[in-house]
């Protein structure tokens, strides 16, 4: 790219005194290396996943013959069986159920205690902030054989709460680091004010912190849905039967089973992943903003 | 004491004490029990030679270490977990930020662009594993199809080490780009236009803005992505399993996928512990003094 001959503008007056000129005169070729560069990244992202979901639209042979073309007949019976079997539905349940209460513990007590941490002076509270917050530095993985002997000696074993209390413990310190940050940000007059008008902490609290903390709120439930939803790891070591699997391991347990059947697995693959992918097209502003802003705030 | 009675009491501000009685104690009593314990107990389970039933007895002090220390299988691991991590540094944060330079100002299909490439990071990683073993098989999967159509054998992918390998170097790649491009983008957008106009003022052509003014600009953002870069590598679990399950003859392990096959599967509590130590040494180690060397600031 060549260089652009900088047009000395008189010191000391703003940009809007300059001379107007064309702001990318050199590179006409930019737009069209632009889109062309983008559209090749974005076949690379979307191919793999529109081959799945039309793979399960073939018959196994043609799978294996015609791999890269669309079927010549679309076998609506492979997604047709899926969506009436109850194994489809209830791993999808089993997930739901253990994301939404996870999400309720990680908010109801994260919210606890970063209101602690954020409004209340008391001895000891920058030790338990710097403890808690020591949970950001490693992984579930680290602890996941003592974890399974405590769930266990717990008697949770082979329960959905053998996989929801350890799912939260661990998604509290994210949580409980952006709620702190977020509630310092309500100005202090406001809880002088309602200490004065004699409206206790916990009122305070419930009336005033939370609703006025929907944002931030939102996010550490997104960023603690969609860990829970996809978590594969705590799950896998926790539950045996596998009605109470939630869909990561549904969907390892059916290709388990079908191995030799790939249409079925594409088939069951798209059918599992195509709730997130909804809620991704219809909230993806929140989903986005919550899982980046939850990154680069913690 | 009854709830109002705590509020009266709660009223005043000295009431701080008894409200953080309240709002801690649950938050706390998770972390610890699921967290904090957990981790202690790898430490004290990794001195033993323990099957996970009764107590452990058997101590054989550092053994498991050195054993470690001599498991092919686990220094293999290792090293894959170093070779992730510099892919990701390497190749994936310039992808990253090259699509971020890209889609960061408002350009036709920016929006629709950032989302697609966001996509594949709100998916399992167990699906993101499972559609990447259907992409790369011999068999049935449209790489074999596409080498088969041009004239080629078919590309058995999944069934040799390095390929296998790249096979799960791509599969990170397709992922997490595009949440370390939507860091890049909200670092970008941050930048005051102003520096730009300054740049052009002085003379610097695009290059010289970019590296003069752009990645200085960026660098906070930079040090993150490279901090979730290498907690992330070393972490990865999920999508080993459903693409490689650890093979051929173990080379496509990490660290996290040994530690499952080989201490849990086989309740090898001890020896898992183990493992599981050395990987938080490995993550505090690095957590520390990246945040104390580079992120000071923030």
């Amino acid at each position: 790219m060549s260089d652009q001959i900088a047009i000395s503008a008189p010191s000391g007056v703003g940009s809007a005194a300059r001379p107007k000129r064309a702001r990318r005169p050199p590179f006409a070729l930019y737009p069209a290396f632009r889109l062309s560069a983008l559209i090749l990244v974005a076949s690379i992202v979307i191919v793999p996943l529109v081959a799945t979901a039309i793979g399960g639209f073939k018959e196994l042979g043609e799978l294996r013959a015609n791999p890269l073309g669309l079927p010549k007949v679309w076998q609506w019976e492979n997604y047709r069986a899926i969506l009436e079997s109850a194994r489809y539905w209830r791993v999808l349940g089993n997930s739901l159920l253990i994301a939404c209460l996870t999400v309720a513990i990680t908010v109801s007590l994260s919210a606890m205690a970063a209101f602690a941490f954020a409004h209340l002076k008391f001895f000891g509270r920058r030790f338990l902030f710097t403890y808690m917050t020591l949970g950001l530095m490693f992984p579930a993985a680290t602890a996941i054989l003592p974890l399974f002997i405590r769930v266990r000696d717990l008697g949770l074993l082979d329960t959905p709460w053998g996989v929801i209390l350890p799912q939260a413990a661990f998604a509290l310190a994210m949580a409980v680091l952006l709620l702190r940050n977020g509630f310092r940000q309500l100005p202090d007059e406001l809880l002088d004010a309602a200490l004065v008008d004699g409206c206790g902490y916990v009122r305070y609290f419930l009336y005033v912190t939370l609703p006025l903390s929907r944002p931030i709120l939102s996010t550490v439930a997104i960023i603690s849905f969609v860990a829970s939803w996809n978590a594969y790891l705590v799950p896998l070591i926790m539950l045996n039967t596998n009605t109470l699997y939630p869909w990561p391991l549904g969907l390892m347990d059916y290709q388990g089973e079908y191995t030799t059947q790939w249409q079925l697995v594409l088939a069951f693959i798209t059918l599992t992943i195509l709730p997130a992918i909804v809620m991704f097209i219809v909230a993806q502003k929140h989903i986005v903003a919550g899982l980046t802003a939850g990154a680069v705030k913690g | 004491m009854t709830l109002t009675a705590i509020q009266r009491e709660a009223s005043a501000r000295g009431g701080a004490l008894t409200a953080a009685l309240i709002f801690l104690p649950p938050a706390l009593l998770l972390f610890t029990i699921f967290v904090i314990l957990p981790i202690g107990e790898a430490a004290w389970y990794g001195f033993y030679n323990w099957n996970g039933f009764n107590r452990p007895e058997n101590f054989i002090a550092l053994k498991n270490y050195f054993s470690l220390l001599d498991n092919s299988t686990f220094k293999r691991a290792a090293l894959n977990n170093l070779i992730i991590i510099a892919v990701s540094l390497l190749l994936q944060l310039p992808l990253a930020l090259g699509m971020a330079l890209l889609l960061a100002k408002k350009a036709f299909g920016a929006v629709a662009f950032r989302l697609i490439f966001f996509m594949p990071y709100i998916l399992a990683d167990v699906a993101a594993g499972l559609i990447f073993r259907f992409i790369f098989d011999g068999d049935y999967g449209p790489v074999s199809g596409l080498s088969q159509a041009l004239g080629f054998g078919p590309i058995y992918m999944l069934a040799s080490p390095t390929p296998a390998m790249v096979a799960l170097l791509i599969v990170i790649l397709w992922k997490y780009f595009g949440f370390h491009m939507m860091l890049f983008i909200a670092g970008l957008q941050a930048i005051d236009q102003h520096l730009y106009e300054a740049a052009e003022i002085d003379g610097a052509n695009a290059f010289q803005r970019f590296r003069f003014v752009t990645v200085p600009q960026l660098s906070s953002m930079i040090k993150l992505s490279v901090f979730f870069s290498v907690i992330g590598s070393l972490q990865l679990f999920d999508v080993v399993m459903p693409l490689t399950n650890g093979g051929p003859f173990n080379t496509t392990h990490t660290m996290v996928s040994f530690l499952y096959i080989f201490g849990i599967t086989r309740m090898r509590v001890g020896f898992g512990s183990s493992v599981g130590v050395v990987l938080f040494i490995i993550c505090v180690t690095f957590a520390f003094t990246y945040r104390r060397f580079l992120m000071r600031d923030e």
